[in-house]
């Protein structure tokens, strides 16, 4: 089995928003919080979060807040409950949650519920509603196909509010440990092709309902090993694929998740370092 | 229900002053606070506005901007926009991860951070958004701009439709462009239903699984109708590829809602051999295996009473390959009370080939037991599904 190039992923981290004339720098404009999510949470199961400026980013990630509370994806952005997310987490890494008026956000937050109990995007309405279906899965809408990204969601949020009883577990366990294909990696959906994104959200939903080891982790390390870049740094979907920082963190926090060595723990509902969630809850 | 719109007037004129503009109810002044009026030198015409500006209808700036993709002249030299100052954007002083962007991007976006700030909702406001758009299509507050462009001008929404279309092929997998075509379309009603119906089935004839568009497919079905030729539709992608997933939750999707069909119980004998006949022919397919089960929802007892299902678990061991998806189902009629003939045990029996690990007597563990071998990936699954199996006497 290869290892897991530390130093090359944390070099592709730092290097990718700087890259002239990239595709990448103009798509990503629009969702540079994301980015900053997955590019220092990464960092910091590395163990390497000291590289990077922390008062920097926290002035940047403030300049993206709203009146309203929320966060945009960028400066100039309008507020999203995405971008609201991915800027608290960033700031929960950093160990900056005390520059938040947390009253404030999360009257941004809960005034997006509708009444249904669902959640809008925005103040425009983008709506995630989901349903459950009766392969013990959560499509993205009722009659919706089951999908591993959005059951990831429903069940976080479960675990989240204390609500799992809802949970079919072992339906739903089940249906997840099918995803393994015989390379060891994981798909979304039924015949599909395994996704290095997806060792996230199956193998974290599965820990949530205590199932994960109906699938066969040794296989699954070796196929997000095989997923790297090892020349250049990065970790692509699947092996050979180009590298994005999206998949290069799913990839690292998958791993976490599966205990590899010389990585921090990770919490499969918070995605956020398991020290992370302690500071947070055990200084109130 | 959505609410229906009458056409536009495809002869609405527009100033390109973009400060007047005379639509059905008369004049109308837009207020657009951070501009100045300036004479264009390019202008023939007088317009309403009493300026010296050039007048086109709508319809025929709309066929200007689809005549404009790929060009690159920038817009600080273009007249046009000779009146508004560019707003930068303001990363703050010491910018952390800063992002190079190509200089036509740039450019648009800092003329994009202006109309907006202004509140410019114009025609060029529109031309801008969908030059924003087109470099790069994620960036919601562009999406979000248009939207109230699009109400202030009472502009065509057929039109918009096709520009959607121009670029859904690049951009099937785009939250915003979903989502936009969705508020489109519920102004538009069930006029919109055709070509909604036309866009998914070209999205998915380039990729069969798209989620956003099934999505889209799903909504529009269940809010406009149009669910005559779905069911037949599913039966031609399963015809394209058995192993489409999607298709195989839409044709549930169809089966169970289609107000055509007559519902669950109406389709599933049919609907049973359809799935039968798929099985047979590619056991190793998950997803008529999972179709099988839905068919009996809520009703385990028909699903262990019918023939066809047991019979289809028998047939495949029988061919002694691809039998794992066989076995757990027959795994779960026994659990759910199937009484198994000889015919099943032997056929199990016939699986296992080792003399020295004989099988339980039991066949609802010797089930189990061979998965855990053959099914050496879940072999934790199946070594919990025996504990769980009910002590025999």
């Amino acid at each position: 089995m290869g290892e897991l190039a530390v130093d090359k992923h944390v070099h592709y981290i730092l290097s990718v928003e700087k890259r002239k004339d990239s595709f990448e720098s103009v798509v990503m404009d629009h969702l540079r919080m994301n980015g900053a999510y997955w590019g220092l949470t990464t960092l910091d199961l590395l163990g390497k979060l000291d590289i990077v400026n922390a008062d920097e980013v926290i002035s940047w990630i403030m300049k993206c807040q709203h009146e309203s509370g929320g966060f945009a994806g960028n400066i100039g952005h309008d507020p999203h409950i995405l971008y609201t997310l991915s800027a608290v987490q960033v700031l929960a890494v950093s160990n900056k949650l005390d520059v938040l008026d947390t009253d404030k956000v999360a009257a941004y937050i809960t005034g997006l519920q509708n009444e249904d109990g669902s959640f809008s995007g925005d103040m425009w309405g983008e709506v995630d509603t989901s349903c459950k279906n009766l392969d013990g899965g959560f499509g993205c809408t009722p009659g919706g196909e089951s999908h591993a990204g959005q059951i990831f969601c429903c069940v976080g949020a479960l675990a989240i509010t204390g609500s799992l009883h809802h949970v079919d577990k072992d339906l739903l366990g089940w249906w997840l440990c099918e995803r393994q294909v015989k390379s060891g990696g994981l798909n979304g959906r039924p015949e599909k092709l395994p996704d290095v994104c997806y060792s996230w959200w199956v193998l974290s939903s599965l820990i949530m309902i205590d199932r994960v080891h109906w699938i066969d982790k040794e296989k699954l390390v070796k196929f997000i090993l095989d997923c790297q870049d090892v020349k250049n740094g990065g970790i692509s979907d699947r092996p050979d694929d180009a590298v994005d920082v999206f998949h290069t963190y799913f990839g690292v926090a998958g791993l976490s998740l599966l205990e590899y060595p010389g990585l921090k723990a990770i919490d499969p509902a918070y995605a956020l370092p398991v020290d992370v969630i302690n500071r947070i809850f055990f200084s109130r | 229900m959505p609410r229906t719109r009458k056409a536009r007037n495809p002869n609405q004129v527009v100033c390109l002053c973009h400060l007047y503009s005379q639509t059905r109810t008369g004049i109308s002044r837009f207020d657009s606070v951070a501009l100045k009026r300036v004479n264009h030198p390019k202008c023939v015409e007088d317009c309403v506005c009493g300026g010296i500006h050039k007048i086109q209808t709508v319809s025929s700036v709309s066929r200007e901007q689809m005549e404009d993709d790929g060009h690159v002249e920038p817009l600080s030299r273009k007249a046009e926009w000779s009146d508004v100052t560019p707003l930068p954007q303001d990363d703050g002083p010491n910018p952390v991860v800063p992002i190079a962007y190509k200089e036509e991007f740039r450019e648009t976006m800092d003329y994009f951070r202006a109309i907006y700030r202004a509140d410019e909702r114009s025609p060029r406001a529109l031309r801008l958004t969908r030059q924003a758009i087109l470099l790069n299509p994620g960036n919601y507050t562009v999406w979000h701009f248009r939207r109230l462009v699009l109400e202030a001008l009472d502009a065509d929404l057929d039109e918009e439709l096709d520009f959607l279309q121009q670029i859904a092929n690049s951009n099937s997998k785009n939250y915003q462009l979903w989502h936009h075509r969705r508020w489109v379309v519920e102004r538009l009603g069930t006029d919109a239903r055709a070509k909604e119906l036309e866009l998914t089935k070209k999205i998915l004839s380039l990729d069969a699984k798209n989620y956003h568009a099934w999505s889209h497919r799903q909504w529009v079905l269940q809010a406009l109708g149009g669910w005559e030729d779905e069911l037949d539709y599913c039966q031609h992608l399963l015809e394209e590829d058995i192993f489409n997933n999607s298709a195989w939750n839409q044709r549930y999707f169809v089966v169970t809602r289609s107000p055509f069909l007559g519902g669950l119980k109406a389709m599933r004998e049919t609907e049973v051999r359809f799935t039968v006949e798929a099985i047979l022919a590619k056991p190793q397919n998950e997803s008529p295996w999972r179709y099988l089960r839905g068919l009996y929802k809520d009703e385990i007892e028909g699903l262990v009473n019918d023939p066809q299902v047991s019979s289809v678990c028998l047939k495949v061991m029988n061919t002694k390959s691809n039998y794992v998806f066989a076995l757990s189902l027959l795994l779960d009629l026994l659990c759910y009370g199937f009484q198994p003939s000889q015919e099943f045990r032997d056929a199990v029996d016939a699986l296992w080939t080792s003399e020295t690990h004989p099988l339980d007597s039991d066949l609802a563990k010797a089930i189990c037991y061979i998965l855990e071998h053959v099914d050496s990936m879940r072999a934790s699954y199946w070594m919990w599904r025996k504990s769980k199996l009910p002590l025999t006497a």
